[in-house]
């Protein structure tokens, strides 16, 4: 089983990020969205980024795929400079994202470029199965779930075998029960792909429950403001002692103390 | 003294109103005709109604003939051989327009519209042009390219040209950022993105484009057959004009409306069968 502390520190940096500094011009005047990032992501380990809405966290989520490249520091993905995305990051966005005028299957094959070969279709079919989509291949997006459309693009995402997997909230849109069942999902292709992934949520409970270390981001300038491992074994129990005390870690670095509505009672 | 209960009780009884029978509503009436048939009724009682009045008398007969004698003078110029002719050299106006019209657009609006260079350069012209009334056109073409078909051609291509290029840009313009970024983010090249994510995106609005250009192009073709054309629907109009026949007239109103719909038909179900895998319609 992969995901223990013990897995992680295994693995070499896959991903190396040094100083980075974003700033976005804004009516004339400057807005730094990122200050001072520095983060290192080994093979194999479940990193989840916190934090609120436009603390910038998505927009470090998009330098890393490469889709952003006005950054100032360093950012190295196995050894190179990321100056623009790469097959070797599949990205998985908040929505889904497919192409409407495509099928499932097509739509997984995308990557693949105009003439996917044997063993191209052989991965396609492999993630459709994957994401459990087998049954759905010949479907088009607007007859999908919204569930359903997101293991579609992850599909498309894992399809080109990538080193590493950017999800930008990738379950904020889905209701509650089928994010729980999409969080255990993601634990299990996680498993069974042994790719990196790189998570970025607004969701306590999900950046604790998917990942081996949780890096919480302050707002306004976003910067990194402490990283938490989470040493529990898999699969972890939202309900657990362990699990609380992690929340409660959390919830400290995002509300002050007086804040706390239970602060009083202890 | 009642209750307050009862009170609300005699209020909700009294703003019950009690249904008439079903067959003494109207409405119940038109409910059993089908919803899709539903449509005709206005127009057939227009028609009975005009019927009844002309033969009556009180509508004079050389202003509105009645429908049937309408449809009397549709028989004769279909037995004088003269109407087939007629219909066909107006739809040969219309399709040639029609496909030199919307190739231009679509070579223009693709251009245009997935290269930012030549769309600074050419769009403020094209937008310009476009402000022009198209029927302003018309002397100069005359002028151009003498009365014969070519300047009626030219005309109606002027005016399928302007719905089809703004359509597509707009629908090439306005493609999904979300989509193109995907498309980045596997590396594709801006060939490659044009053809694999930008133009199918386009594809709805340049499909609502082909179908104004094709309504303007019925509109143009009536505008050219007027203004000098010995054939073609348009002709006939003149022609009923001329000798004072308003029949001829109203026959040929109602073959622009009939052939205009059915080219209109022909789009709409080619573009419900290109969307309908996206459950989208035109």
């Amino acid at each position: 089983m992969s995901g223990t502390s013990v897995s992680v520190e295994r693995g070499r940096a896959l991903l190396d990020i040094r100083g980075i500094t974003r700033k976005f011009s804004v009516n004339g005047g400057e807005l730094t969205a990122l200050q001072d990032i520095s983060l290192s992501v080994r093979q194999g380990e479940f990193v989840s980024i916190i934090g609120g809405s436009g603390c910038g966290k998505s927009t470090l989520l998009r330098i890393i795929a490469g889709l952003d490249t006005e950054y100032e520091g360093s950012a190295e993905f196995d050894g190179a400079r990321i100056s623009g995305p790469g097959l070797e990051r599949g990205v998985v966005f908040q929505e889904h994202r497919l192409f409407p005028w495509l099928t499932v299957r097509q739509n997984v094959a995308f990557g693949m470029g105009n003439t996917p070969t044997k063993s191209d279709w052989e991965s396609v079919n492999e993630h459709i199965d994957l994401v459990g989509l087998n049954g759905f291949e010949g479907a088009y997006p607007h007859q999908l779930s919204g569930g359903m459309a997101q293991r579609a693009s992850i599909a498309r995402a894992l399809a080109n075998r990538p080193q590493a997997l950017l999800l930008d909230e990738p379950f904020g849109a889905l209701d509650a029960l089928t994010k729980i069942q999409m969080q255990q999902e993601i634990l299990r292709i996680w498993a069974t792909e042994k790719a990196t992934m790189i998570l970025v949520t607004h969701d306590i409970d999900e950046a604790i429950y998917l990942g081996d270390r949780v890096v919480i981001m302050s707002n306004r300038p976003g910067t990194i403001k402490r990283v938490i491992p989470v040493d529990l074994p898999r699969p972890r129990d939202r309900g657990s002692y362990e699990f609380t005390q992690v929340r409660s870690a959390i919830y400290a670095e995002f509300f002050r103390q007086e804040d706390k509505p239970f602060a009083y009672a202890i | 003294m009642s209750t307050i209960q009862e009170q609300a009780e005699e209020a909700i009884f009294a703003l019950q109103v009690v249904p008439l029978p079903d067959r003494f509503r109207f409405s119940a009436l038109l409910g059993r005709i089908p919803r899709n048939v539903l449509g005709l009724v206005l127009p057939v009682l227009i028609l009975i109604v005009w019927e009844v009045l002309s033969r009556a008398g009180v509508l004079a007969a050389n202003w509105f003939p009645a429908p049937s004698a309408i449809a009397g003078t549709l028989l004769d110029l279909l037995h004088g051989g003269e109407l087939i002719r007629h219909v066909l050299v107006t739809l040969a106006r219309v399709l040639a327009g029609f496909l030199i019209g919307t190739l231009a657009a679509t070579i223009l609006g693709g251009v245009v519209g997935s290269t930012p260079l030549v769309r600074h350069l050419l769009d403020p012209t094209l937008q310009a042009l476009r402000n022009i009334p198209s029927m302003a056109w018309v002397p100069l073409f005359l002028l151009w390219l003498g009365i014969h078909e070519s300047s009626k051609i030219a005309l109606i291509a002027v005016g399928v040209f302007f719905p089809v290029y703004l359509n597509l840009l707009s629908g090439i313009l306005t493609a999904d950022r979300k989509l193109v970024e995907v498309g980045q983010v596997f590396r594709l090249n801006k060939t490659q993105l044009v053809r694999r994510v930008i133009l199918p995106a386009a594809l709805p609005s340049y499909l609502v484009g082909l179908r104004s250009g094709l309504s303007l192009g019925w509109m143009f073709v009536v505008a050219a057959e007027i203004m000098g054309a010995s054939s073609g629907l348009g002709y006939l109009m003149i022609d009923g004009q001329m000798t004072g026949r308003a029949s001829v007239i109203i026959a040929s109103i109602v073959l622009f409306a009939i052939f205009g719909k059915l080219t209109d038909l022909v789009i709409e179900s080619f573009g419900n069968r290109l969307l309908s895998q996206r459950g989208l319609g035109i």
